[in-house]
């Protein structure tokens, strides 16, 4: 992205590291990230706020990042799928989408991925609806969607949480 | 296609009166960009045919949630988070936090904002039949001072609203009820998330046994604006449910409604809907239910 006479500068912390950034404030945050930053595991499916591809964390909450324009972040904390993972480390999340199978294409994953840690961060032991209701932001036109749920239940189980069966009628 | 991002302007203020100068210094060239859920998905479309936005996302003057006895006063940049959050407005304005719990999914909670969903004016949004309903006032901000207004007449035709090119909406006012009431709201759309409504019902009412004392009824969907259906609540007001009130009730809210076939529904659609959420609101509220 080309510097010119609109462009401002921007101080934010994305997955740790502090970046400065020079960019044109009504750039979609998406495309910062993907072009800019070089992380290019934020996806984008709709542009248009309806699938999740795109979901990062701006201060620990969840956006869709096509629908945020880089000039409203300054000062902000940003985190990414990138960022999820501690080194080589994998959050716990990860390794049950692993463990169950959670993920086909994969392009919906980086944001199911956020959503169920941020739930996970919300509500620790999330019920059936709960884990709905928080992953109701993010479309999948792969899996059908419970192999997905059984990751996230696998999750809480992993991170030492009350178990939760999964039933036929979840 | 996308609009041109070097073309825009996104320029952020330090206060809120900062935001009101630029907005009276050269009127009509600058314009609000709250939480962006709908202005962004208009600039991908390259929809967005206005060019010089200024930021107030971080004005914090405008994310207060105040309560007093007579009135919970909410700032036009409270989240439809921030509305699910606040225990007065889940025990006293159930629709509003149901409305907001509704509206896209978390994401779009997180950033869209009820001053954006009001301005922004589009006849199927969640949130205007819940505050019509309610009887919402609003206040308007300018450097020539503040105005309170009934929300109830603020919408004028699609996409119009009754606001200067200088003014700011700030707060939403909610007046405060001894008596509980009866809440019924639902939104009928395709999706449990992330879906625009087909048709979208917002009712109070009190009553005596089966006696309506009194009912406010708002939809959306189903008119160029967001709509309170005062001649359906003036038939209804004073008579005791029963099927004869059901079905004059149903027939002048069809009077009263003006749906069309659209890319999400047709007007016969929208109509049955209607009708049939009437049918499902005076069940909910006779005595006993």
């Amino acid at each position: 992205m080309e510097s010119g006479k609109n462009t401002i500068r921007i101080n934010c912390i994305v997955n740790d590291e502090a970046k400065t950034l020079d960019v044109f404030p009504m750039a979609r945050l998406l495309d910062v990230l993907r072009e800019q930053l070089h992380l290019t595991g934020t996806k984008e499916g709709c542009g248009e706020g309806e699938c999740g591809a795109c979901s990062v964390l701006i201060d620990g909450q969840i956006v869709n990042s096509c629908l945020v324009p880089v000039g409203q972040i300054n000062e902000s904390n940003i985190t990414t799928i990138e960022g999820v993972a501690s080194g080589d480390q994998l959050h716990a999340v990860q390794q049950a989408f692993i463990e169950c199978g959670g993920a086909q294409c994969g392009i919906c994953t980086p944001g199911m991925v956020l959503a169920s840690v941020n739930l996970l961060e919300r509500v620790p032991n999330p019920t059936a609806a709960d884990i709905r209701n928080g992953l109701a932001g993010n479309l999948c036109r792969c899996t059908g969607y419970m192999k997905i749920f059984e990751s996230v239940v696998r999750a809480c189980q992993n991170k030492g949480a009350r178990g939760l069966t999964i039933t036929k009628t979840l | 296609m996308r609009g041109y991002v070097p073309e825009y302007q996104l320029k952020t203020t330090a206060s809120l009166d900062e935001t009101l100068d630029l907005l009276a210094g050269e009127p009509g060239k600058w314009k609000p960009f709250a939480g962006g859920t709908d202005l962004m998905v208009l600039l991908e479309a390259g929809k967005l045919t206005h060019r010089n936005y200024v930021n107030i996302w971080n004005l914090d003057e405008l994310h207060d949630i105040e309560i007093t006895p007579q009135h919970i006063t909410v700032g036009a940049l409270t989240t439809y988070t921030e509305v699910q959050a606040n225990a007065t407005l889940r025990n006293e304005f159930p629709m509003l936090c149901q409305a907001a719990s509704e509206t896209g999914g978390l994401a779009i909670q997180n950033r869209g904002t009820l001053g954006g969903n009001i301005v922004n004016a589009s006849p199927a949004a969640d949130s205007p039949p819940a505050l019509l309903a309610y009887d919402a006032d609003i206040e308007l901000a300018s450097t020539r001072g503040t105005r309170w207004i009934t929300y109830q007449g603020f919408h004028t035709d699609y996409k119009q609203v009754n606001m200067r090119p200088d003014e700011l909406l700030t707060r939403i006012r909610l007046p405060r009820s001894s008596q509980p009431g009866k809440h019924y709201y639902r939104k009928v759309g395709t999706r449990k998330a992330q879906a625009i409504s087909k048709v979208c019902f917002a009712a109070v009412a009190h009553t005596t046994g089966n006696w309506i004392d009194e009912v406010r009824i708002a939809l959306g969907s189903v008119a160029p604006i967001p709509l309170r259906c005062v001649r359906t609540e003036d038939w209804l007001r004073g008579k005791e449910i029963d099927q004869t009130l059901l079905a004059t009730g149903q027939a002048e809210l069809t009077r009263e409604v003006a749906p069309i076939d659209d890319i999400r529904s047709t007007k016969d659609y929208r109509l049955r809907i209607s009708r049939n959420l009437l049918a499902d609101f005076l069940g909910h509220i006779v005595a006993g239910s």
